[in-house]
């Protein structure tokens, strides 16, 4: 039976979630594909919290100014005043759906300070906002009746005779059965692609499977070199201790029990915005003033009783990754891989080039982030434009009839999976995304130079080449997870070259890319994004203008 | 180090269709059994399944039972799993229980989602929208907390004695999720939360109160206490008409007029009536023949001071429940 809808949703986590609700809510029928279950996904490892102007004596300009001001000003003005002007109802909206956000002593919504911030207005759920917001909005796709195809890995996008998207072929990684599904509309909400890098803050789940289907079906990538590095992750598995240990008042120390951040940041100190503050890290651990390789978090000041109630999740973590509790020690940490920036480029309503493929969350690019994120500001964005996707894509699929596609897409793909499956070779997977997730960090990491990055280019390459000699280690049909595990890494492969890519046409130093051969922004010939290209010989970078609304570069102070 | 895990594989395609594998790993000191299976994977069997995803137990993927413990890998280190074994013996690992396996460490979710699903798992609020958010008080936010820590990793429904017995029970999950709304001060459908839940076959008092789903939480939501909770406040409002609050009452008029348990009148005062006393006759004979149905029930020397007892707890509830109201 040929199954079919008008918007289909690809990711269940938050931008995800949101877009379904908001495409039933514009009168579509909607189905969500995830290749894990809805409340597994990733949003569920934002801590820290959820940013808006709720504040009388706060404003959605200040938060937009903010904003742009932490992304370099490589952020589109007019995507970040929607976002800032949105983020008071959504915050409302997700209050009045059930999330339980703290409270101040009058009982109205209570924040916190974060980095890069001039107002405490990041709203949050103790120190598992992601969480608490993603459970609540899985309660309403209970309600809402959304069907979801769990655990179902989507691998390919389908389009119509006039190059518009008309589904997507997917398979129950369970069953192993493939299905053809047709969409009016597809949206692509499936999150980042940390484990391009190793180690990543990021979930194995990670991999940019979205973003590479909508960069293989001719859709641009934007800013792919703007690659977060959050300044505090533990050593051991690289797990993220969050920013609101910052927020809250903790401190950053080098070998010498020095507050480093007093050189590079003197007014924000450990709350400057996340490139200031790893740039700084990265610099005492290089210079010889860190501690086995890392730099110290320490909240002990704090003391345990706010500790315990604002993060305990994060000592946790502590406990049990750096053998540090963080009521009695300082806890090491290191700058380490936790979001990207770029992505699949989209407008305000999350609409992408390609006529009905929409996007939203970290796998798009609006661009509201530019060359850096704010903390806080990713959950507000999957909300903020989860929503606008939705309902767009919604209002796309009702003006379109569905394209009748040929059953037999299916059965093609079905083929080159098996194909895929029974092929002979001497590779294998692990190996070949564990080359590529080393060379990421130490080649495309905090500092970058030419050399260096066209020597990880080269290695890509290469890489690109063996993954056709991959042999995947179960030929059954049954839960394949190798046949998955290859699948992604084939996306990821794809992906790490365009980051590489951005990062050598970006000859200036903008947020988080910092180009040590070309040390200062250039705003006369880099104000500019970069747009990666697919092409069977590799990425092809253009450029495309900033918008700018009202807020003109200026030299970045924190 | 060098790690040895035998793991219950168990592919439904195979002949046989389960079996135990052992496996010898290198891994760091800090890991996990996540991370050692991971690398079994990698490494050495790209067969070999199991879920996992974010390795810092927020997602709830890698439920598994660890030498018969159900947790979650990421967050068990090798060396507590290592800690109780004999020198060279191996980690056992098997799928979490309760839930039919699909293949290897994977089960088939679907029965323990259909049961969250249950519980209508949303907020009902029933008064006037405000204009903005609700206010509430956060120590009520707080609490409601404990219960939103739960990341549906199933680990408690995979422990659970009463689910081995009465598989429609709606378990420790589905009921800590339902806790949570009749909890939650912007929620107005207690009454009915609470009729559905006393009523239902499957519902609150089909727990044994055995500690198995507190014990093994890696959230420390205790679900077995919201359920305890769910009991008292159902037959606080009143829905006392099914065996479990009946039972429970018999328990404590018995025990406060003699001063223990008379098994007997307690079985026959947990049924609705005749017409069920006589669906539970077989169960009846076969206690009856062994022992268990005494026909005589004498007090307990100390009865008296249990009334008394009794009665200053009823008291105390009663200044208690004044001091609450005001």
């Amino acid at each position: 039976m040929a199954l079919s809808h008008d918007v289909l949703v690809v990711g269940a986590g938050l931008a995800g979630m949101r877009a379904a609700l908001a495409a039933q809510a514009a009168g579509a029928d909607v189905a969500i594909v995830t290749k894990v279950y809805p409340v597994r996904s990733h949003s569920n490892a934002a801590q820290g919290g959820i940013n808006a102007a709720l504040n009388p004596e706060d404003s959605w300009e200040s938060h937009a100014y903010d904003t742009v001001k932490g992304s370099d000003y490589l952020g589109d003005q007019d995507a970040i005043e929607i976002l800032a002007r949105e983020a008071p109802g959504a915050i409302v909206e997700l209050e009045r759906m059930g999330v339980v956000f703290n409270r101040d002593e009058h009982g109205r919504l209570g924040s916190r300070n974060f980095g890069g911030a001039s107002h405490a207005r990041t709203y949050f759920v103790g120190d598992f906002t992601g969480q608490a917001i993603l459970h609540v909005l899985y309660e309403q796709l209970v309600k809402s009746g959304i069907r979801t195809y769990n655990e179902h890995f989507c691998s390919q996008l389908l389009a119509d005779g006039g190059g518009a998207v008309a589904g997507v072929t997917a398979f129950d990684m369970r069953s192993g059965e493939v299905l053809q599904i047709g969409a009016r509309a597809v949206v692509l909400c499936t999150g980042g692609i940390g484990r391009v890098f190793e180690p990543s803050t990021n979930a194995l789940i990670c991999t940019g499977d979205g973003s590479a289907l909508a960069y293989r079906a001719g859709a641009p990538l934007m800013d792919m070199e703007m690659v977060q590095f959050h300044p505090t992750t533990l050593k051991s598995n690289g797990a993220l201790i969050s920013e609101s240990a910052r927020g809250e008042g903790g401190y950053l120390l080098n070998s010498e029990g020095e507050r480093f951040m007093k050189k590079t940041a003197p007014n924000a100190m450990e709350l400057a915005s996340r490139d200031v503050v790893s740039r700084a890290a990265q610099i005492e651990i290089n210079e010889g003033r860190g501690v086995d390789g890392c730099v110290l978090l320490d909240v002990r000041h704090l003391g345990a009783a706010k500790i315990m109630e604002r993060l305990p999740q994060i000592r946790e973590l502590g406990l049990e990754f750096a053998g540090a509790d963080m009521i009695t020690d300082p806890v090491p940490v290191l700058p380490g891989m936790h979001y990207q920036m770029g992505g699949i480029r989209t407008d305000v309503h999350g609409a992408t080039p390609i006529a009905g493929l929409y996007a939203a969350g970290e796998c798009a690019c609006v661009s509201v982030h530019g060359g850096n994120r704010l903390g806080a500001n990713s959950l507000l964005e999957t909300v903020v434009f989860g929503r606008r996707a939705g309902a767009a894509a919604a209002e796309f699929a009702s003006g379109r009839k569905a394209a009748s596609l040929p059953e037999s897409l299916r059965d093609d793909e079905e083929r080159r999976l098996r194909t895929l499956v029974e092929r002979p070779g001497t590779e294998r997977t692990a190996a070949l995304r564990l080359e590529m997730g080393t060379t990421m960090t130490r080649q495309v990491g905090v500092f970058r130079d030419e050399p260096t990055l066209r020597d990880a280019e080269r290695k890509l390459a290469l890489l690109r080449e063996r993954f056709a000699g991959v042999s995947i280690g179960d030929k059954g049909r049954l839960f394949n997870q190798a046949l998955v595990a290859a699948l992604e890494l084939d996306f990821m492969l794809d992906l790490a070259r365009t980051v590489v890519a951005g990062a050598i046409a970006r000859t200036e130093s903008r947020g988080a890319h910092t180009r040590v051969d070309h040390p200062r922004r250039n705003d006369a010939e880099w104000l500019r994004h970069t747009l990666c290209h697919h092409t069977p010989d590799g990425p092809v970078v253009s450029t495309a203008p900033v918008t700018i609304t009202q807020w003109e570069p200026t030299e970045r102070k924190y | 180090m060098e790690v040895k895990l035998s793991v219950q594989r168990c592919h439904p395609d195979a002949r046989p269709a389960s079996w135990w594998q052992d496996y010898t790993v290198d891994v760091p000191e800090h890991a996990t059994v996540l991370d050692a299976l991971l690398a079994v994977r990698d490494d050495q069997d790209e067969t070999l399944t199991l879920r996992c995803s974010c390795r810092s137990h927020i997602c709830g993927s890698c439920t598994m039972r660890i030498n018969g413990r159900s947790t979650l890998g990421c967050k068990t280190k090798l060396d507590a799993a290592r800690a109780r074994l004999r020198e060279g013996e191996p980690i056992r690992i098997q799928p979490a229980g309760n839930m039919a396996v699909i293949k290897d460490l994977a089960v088939n979710l679907e029965g323990f989602f259909d049961k969250v699903k249950a519980v209508t798992p949303y907020l009902q609020p029933t008064g006037p929208e405000p204009e903005r958010e609700y206010i509430v008080p956060n120590e009520a936010m707080l609490t409601v907390r404990e219960a939103m820590a739960c990341i549906l990793c199933g680990a408690c429904v995979s422990a659970c004695n009463s689910l081995e017995a009465e598989p429609r029970f709606l378990g420790p999950a589905a009921l800590a999720k339902a806790w949570r709304f009749t909890e939650d001060p912007r929620d107005g459908r207690d009454a009915e939360r609470l009729e559905f839940l006393s009523s239902v076959p499957g519902g609150i008092w089909d727990c044994t109160h055995c500690f198995a789903c507190v014990e093994v939480c890696p959230k420390d939501v205790r679900p077995m206490e919201r359920i305890l909770e769910l009991r008292r406040r159902s037959m606080e409002a009143g829905f006392t008409d099914n065996n479990g609050s009946r039972h429970s009452q018999a328990f404590l008029d018995t025990i406060s007029r003699s001063g223990r348990l008379d098994e007997t009148r307690v079985a026959m005062r947990s049924v609705r009536g005749p017409s069920e006393l006589l669906e539970w006759t077989p169960v009846g004979v076969k206690s009856f023949l062994r022992g268990k149905v005494p026909l005589r029930h004498k007090p307990i020397p100390g009865a008296l001071r249990v009334k008394a007892i009794f009665a200053a707890a009823e008291a105390q509830g009663r200044r208690d429940s004044k001091r609450g109201a005001r």
